[in-house]
């Protein structure tokens, strides 16, 4: 049924660091890899190699550019996946049960031999985490690696996410977000992390941690400062004669 | 929103289609033998055509009968389950009539309020949408149910009837254009709250790949707006104004099958805006709407 659980056991998630991502798409890659060998169909590009590239991501690193009015812009690179909400939207819309909660641990998974391909559940998701694989016909979402921290057959360090196993900044965290002991809610609450589009009432799982403040120049900085002001303000000699009737035509 | 010719055709098809029914439905004086077989085998046949353009719309359409399951939680399975009973009963319903010239009043009724179920319930699976504010307002059904029973009413050949119907619908439209346009802003959700980034102003700096990508065709469809002005024009008088006029003149059936053409085109042309002209929210993380 995809109506969604009263209650869930544990609600794994996600905490992604906007201050140490650096941006390198490794986590990208690493979920495409690991999810097109893996768990259901794979994930499909169309005309790869071609004029027009495209395909299927759970997982994508957009770039912002902050520009606050009384400092230098910052870039804040934002990793960006299924958020696994607990009042998920895409599930309750699927018509088929295709799409559900699991109770156990809060994960959003599509049953792919269900799914019909309506497209209904990325309408739905307000964060472009649902992609229509055009190989498959059927829905593609981030699995949250569900064959991989379950999995007893790998080591005990690589039962994570792909995407927190390769990340080499160490900006993705996984854990249970409804314990508030775990270590992913005390980053939590330690950083402020925040839920995206709050508004949308779709009380993501996942939470972001903010940027750090950075450091600002202060007043009289340096004792040097006022040797440093450009000498020549206005052109003299030659040059001011020329700006002159330059300016005069 | 990517604007789907089968979601299009599904829309404008199944929404004529069981406004006729309706007024079949509720018809005290239904017509009766061959007549009455033109007139069903027409809503039923607009209805159909839109149902199966519906499932052309589909990744796996050879699954498309696992959409009757989820009527407790989805409003596309409700359409569903709305669709097949309105099909059913206007189809016991017609046969009765065709055949046995038999008026079965009480189906004729439960029909006709299936067939509302039905195009409200096409409406919901749009209204239900938060990500896209345009669509997320009670204007939608109303317009939807609106439009069916205008274009019943003139398919069916009820003039009286249509004439105001065709001049409220294409007023409701234009209201809905004008609210709409208003939505997205009124809904709250700008680049800041997506990002949850604070303290300056969020330029989309890069995306994250160089190519386009599902979201981007699906639901960030920004190509199609630049006319969208004088489209709307053209809708309003295709779907509204025009059809008023021909039916406003000395009676012939030339000017009311032009009638009905020419309505028809323009619930299309507007319908292609209902898609083309919605923002999701999603569309913010691009930087764009």
């Amino acid at each position: 049924m995809t109506c969604l659980p009263d209650k869930t056991d544990r609600q794994l998630g996600l905490v992604i660091d906007l201050d140490t991502c650096v941006g390198c798409h490794a986590c990208v890659v690493s979920c495409k890899g690991w999810n097109t060998e893996h768990y259901g169909a794979p994930l499909s590009d169309q005309d790869p190699y071609g004029a027009d590239p495209s395909g299927t991501f759970l997982n994508r690193v957009h770039s912002y550019e902050l520009r606050p009015e009384d400092a230098p812009a910052q870039l804040v690179h934002f990793p960006k996946s299924c958020l696994h909400c607990v009042d998920a939207p895409c599930v309750t819309v699927c018509p088929t049960g295709a799409s559900y909660k699991r109770t156990e641990d809060g994960i959003v998974l599509v049953n792919e031999s269900d799914c019909i391909g309506c497209g209904l559940c990325a309408w739905a998701c307000p964060y472009g985490a649902r992609e229509l694989d055009l190989a498959a016909g059927v829905m593609k979402k981030c699995t949250l690696c569900v064959d991989r921290i379950y999995n007893d057959n790998l080591p005990p360090q690589d039962r994570t996410p792909a995407c927190v196993r390769t990340c080499p900044a160490g900006a993705r965290h996984f854990g249970d977000l409804s314990d508030p002991a775990s270590e992913v809610s005390q980053l939590v609450a330690e950083r402020g992390g925040f839920e995206l589009m709050p508004e949308q009432g779709t009380a993501p799982a996942n939470r972001y941690l903010p940027p750090r403040p950075k450091d600002r120049w202060q007043d009289d900085a340096s004792v040097l400062a006022p040797f440093l002001e450009p000498v020549a303000q206005e052109p003299k000699g030659f040059l001011g004669w020329l700006d002159r009737t330059l300016e005069k035509l | 929103m990517y604007p789907a010719p089968s979601i299009i055709a599904f829309t404008t098809l199944s929404g004529l289609g069981f406004g006729l029914l309706f007024w079949l439905g509720v018809d005290g004086t239904p017509p009766t033998g061959w007549v009455a077989l033109v007139f069903f085998a027409l809503g039923l046949g607009l209805a159909g055509a839109g149902l199966l353009a519906s499932a052309a719309h589909l990744g796996r359409p050879e699954r498309a009968l696992k959409a009757f399951t989820q009527w407790r939680s989805s409003w596309l399975s409700r359409e569903a389950w709305a669709a097949a009973a309105a099909m059913t009963l206007m189809g016991v319903y017609g046969a009765a009539l065709v055949l046995w010239q038999v008026d079965l009043r009480l189906l004729g009724w439960l029909g006709a309020l299936a067939c509302g179920g039905a195009v409200f319930t096409t409406a919901m699976i749009y209204t239900q949408l938060r990500t896209v504010p345009r669509w997320h307002h009670w204007s939608t059904p109303a317009l939807f149910l609106l439009l069916a029973l205008t274009g019943g009413a003139l398919l069916s050949g009820r003039v009286s009837v249509a004439i105001p119907l065709l001049m409220l619908s294409g007023l409701v439209q234009g209201l809905v254009w004008w609210d709409g346009d208003r939505r997205f802003a009124r809904s709250g959700t700008t680049m800041a709250t997506a990002t949850g980034l604070t303290g300056g102003d969020i330029r989309a700096f890069e995306p994250p790949h160089t190519g386009d990508n599902y979201l981007l065709r699906e639901m960030v469809y920004v190509v199609g707006r630049k006319h969208a002005a004088k489209l709307r024009v053209i809708a309003i008088t295709l779907m509204s104004a025009l059809p008023t006029a021909l039916l406003l003149l000395p009676f012939g059936h030339v000017w009311a099958a032009l009638a009905v053409l020419s309505h028809i085109a323009g619930v299309a042309t507007a319908r292609w805006l209902f898609f083309a002209q919605a923002e999701h929210v999603v569309g913010l993380y691009y930087g764009k709407r």
